[in-house]
């Protein structure tokens, strides 16, 4: 199974509360996927800063004094937000590519980089991750969130989504590939490399590997049609909204919600049922090898 | 008045289980269900005539194994809605998710809005009908009954069909495998006419076109070996 959330927001004055939001909708999810939960949220960003978002397994140890010695080691100030096994950096632009060197080789798993995306994934059930996280507290102008039940991959940290495989754009997934490994050679021999045994870190790579050569967004998920093989919705994240795609088969949910206020998606109904204004929504189910996407 | 059952304030199970009582009691009684919030399995198997009328969107498997019982959400339902009915009458005022009526043996289940894919599959004897359109793969093996479309249907309508009869108002975007249009007689118009006042539908008999199965995957064929 799997459960997947995903909230965009119109209204600027509701950012706030996009945290909440999407966490009430991900432990709705909780049934569909109590193994891990995740989710990648897109806030404010600062002109020519990253934030990069990084995982330790020992953060009392790794996070003590992380500023300080990667402020030194790159000859700037940092600033970093730890939040439970996470830390959040921001760093100038000019300075990204030595900064995930660094953080690399000192043994923290970089889960996200991007002017405006965080990432916070963790084993558990999604209440607690949420929790650990403090989910309820982040504001945003758009996010999505995804809870795990383990098909293709063990049930670790790298192996809950979302995937992250550019700067500010992520996949989550509900259903499982079956050409995964012969695609993760492919994209190799193109040097995009993926990290974990995951299927849905491979969809990841091949969407941001399209968008790298050239191809839009839309161009990308599109070609998820053609050549991802297995069951598949998926949600993708940008810098400026989220895009949805079904395989043609369609036997994985999605639901949407539009109301002046938002754009919800999700595996079910049952995540809407708290947004406000839901009585009032546009309910629809998405169709099959169909392209969606809102922006700002 | 009429009781409510507020999901609230009373859990599924509880809700399922007086409802079932109910039915059993053979009184024609009715019931209200409020704030069902997606909950999955609502108004299952319910063995005699009530009326049930819930408002708001409901999750998988709504209505399922529904025999004598008159069920109305007033709202969207989720995948395999009134799946393998018996008898009685479904009724959705939105969109149905996919596989609605699945397997179902008798009894209406009338949707309102659009059903997506897999409508009807292996329908065993249900008459559904569908105000709006339907999705892919829909009436896939299906073995009995009519499938009535006011609007268009997708893909791969009607793929190995057994003698469910499928009529469709709008386009449609592909036959299945030994799906084919056939003629529409009197005894069929008859058929549609009567379901379309049942249901409730704005449409007229004749606006429709009538597909069945060719009958050619009933036996194996030899000069088709290769194509098995």
């Amino acid at each position: 199974m799997c459960g997947i959330v995903g909230l965009f927001l119109k209204r600027d004055d509701l950012h706030p509360q996009l945290g909440a939001m999407l966490t009430d909708m991900l432990i709705t999810m909780t049934d569909r996927g109590p193994d891990s939960a995740g989710i990648a949220i897109y806030g404010p960003a600062t002109a020519g800063m990253v934030k990069i978002t990084v995982q330790s397994a020992d953060p009392a140890k790794d996070f003590s004094n992380l500023e300080a010695e990667l402020g030194a080691a790159l000859g700037i100030a940092v600033v970093a937000k730890v939040v439970d096994t996470h830390a959040v950096l921001v760093v100038p632009e000019t300075a990204k590519s030595a900064a995930i060197t660094w953080l690399e080789d000192a043994g923290l798993w970089i889960m996200a980089s991007g002017a405006s995306m965080e990432i916070y994934k963790e084993v558990g059930l999604p209440e607690d991750v949420a929790a650990r996280f403090e989910l309820r507290q982040m504001g945003g102008s758009h996010g999505i969130g995804h809870t795990r039940m383990a098909t293709e991959s063990a049930v670790t940290t790298m192996g809950a989504h979302p995937f992250s495989t550019a700067d500010d754009q992520c996949l989550v997934h509900n259903g499982s590939l079956s050409n995964h490994n012969q695609m993760r050679r492919k994209l190799a021999r193109k040097g995009v490399f993926t990290r974990s045994e995951n299927d849905t870190e491979v969809g990841a790579a091949y969407i941001s590997s399209r968008i790298a050569e050239g191809a839009t967004l839309n161009e990308a998920l599109e070609g998820t049609i053609k050549d991802l093989d297995g069951f598949f919705t998926f949600v993708t994240g940008t810098q400026n909204g989220f895009g949805v795609v079904r395989d043609p088969i369609a036997c994985k949910p999605a639901v949407m919600a539009e109301t002046d206020d938002y754009v919800a998606f999700a595996s079910e109904y049952r995540a809407f049922a708290d947004l406000p204004g839901i009585d009032a929504a546009r309910i629809w189910e998405p169709e099959p090898a169909t392209v969606y996407f809102w922006e700002r | 008045m009429t009781p409510m059952l507020d999901m609230t304030k009373t859990d599924l199970r509880s809700v399922n289980t007086t409802l079932q009582a109910a039915a059993r009691r053979q009184a024609n009684e009715a019931y209200e269900i409020l704030n069902p919030r997606g909950a999955h399995a609502l108004a299952c198997g319910l063995d005699g005539p009530l009326s049930v009328t819930i408002k708001g969107s409901t999750g998988y498997y709504c209505a399922g194994m529904n025999k004598d019982a008159t069920v109305t959400v007033e709202g969207s339902a989720g995948p395999g809605v009134a799946e393998n009915m018996m008898s009685g009458m479904v009724t959705i005022e939105g969109d149905a998710s996919q596989y609605a009526g699945a397997t179902g043996h008798g009894g209406l289940l009338n949707i309102k809005g659009n059903a997506s894919s897999r409508c009807g599959i292996s329908m065993k004897g249900i008459d559904i009908v569908v105000h709006g359109n339907i999705g892919h793969m829909s009436a896939f093996m299906a073995q009995k009954g009519n499938l009535v479309v006011l609007g268009d249907a997708g893909e791969a309508l009607g793929d190995s069909l057994y003698e469910a009869r499928l009529f469709v108002r709008g386009s449609v975007k592909s036959l299945g495998a030994d799906c084919t249009e056939k003629e529409m007689r009197p005894e069929h118009l008859e058929i549609l006419a009567k379901l379309l006042e049942q249901a409730g539908a704005d449409a007229k008999p004749e606006e429709f076109k009538r597909y069945g199965s060719a009958r050619k995957l009933y036996n194996f064929n030899i000069d088709h070996a290769s194509e098995y």
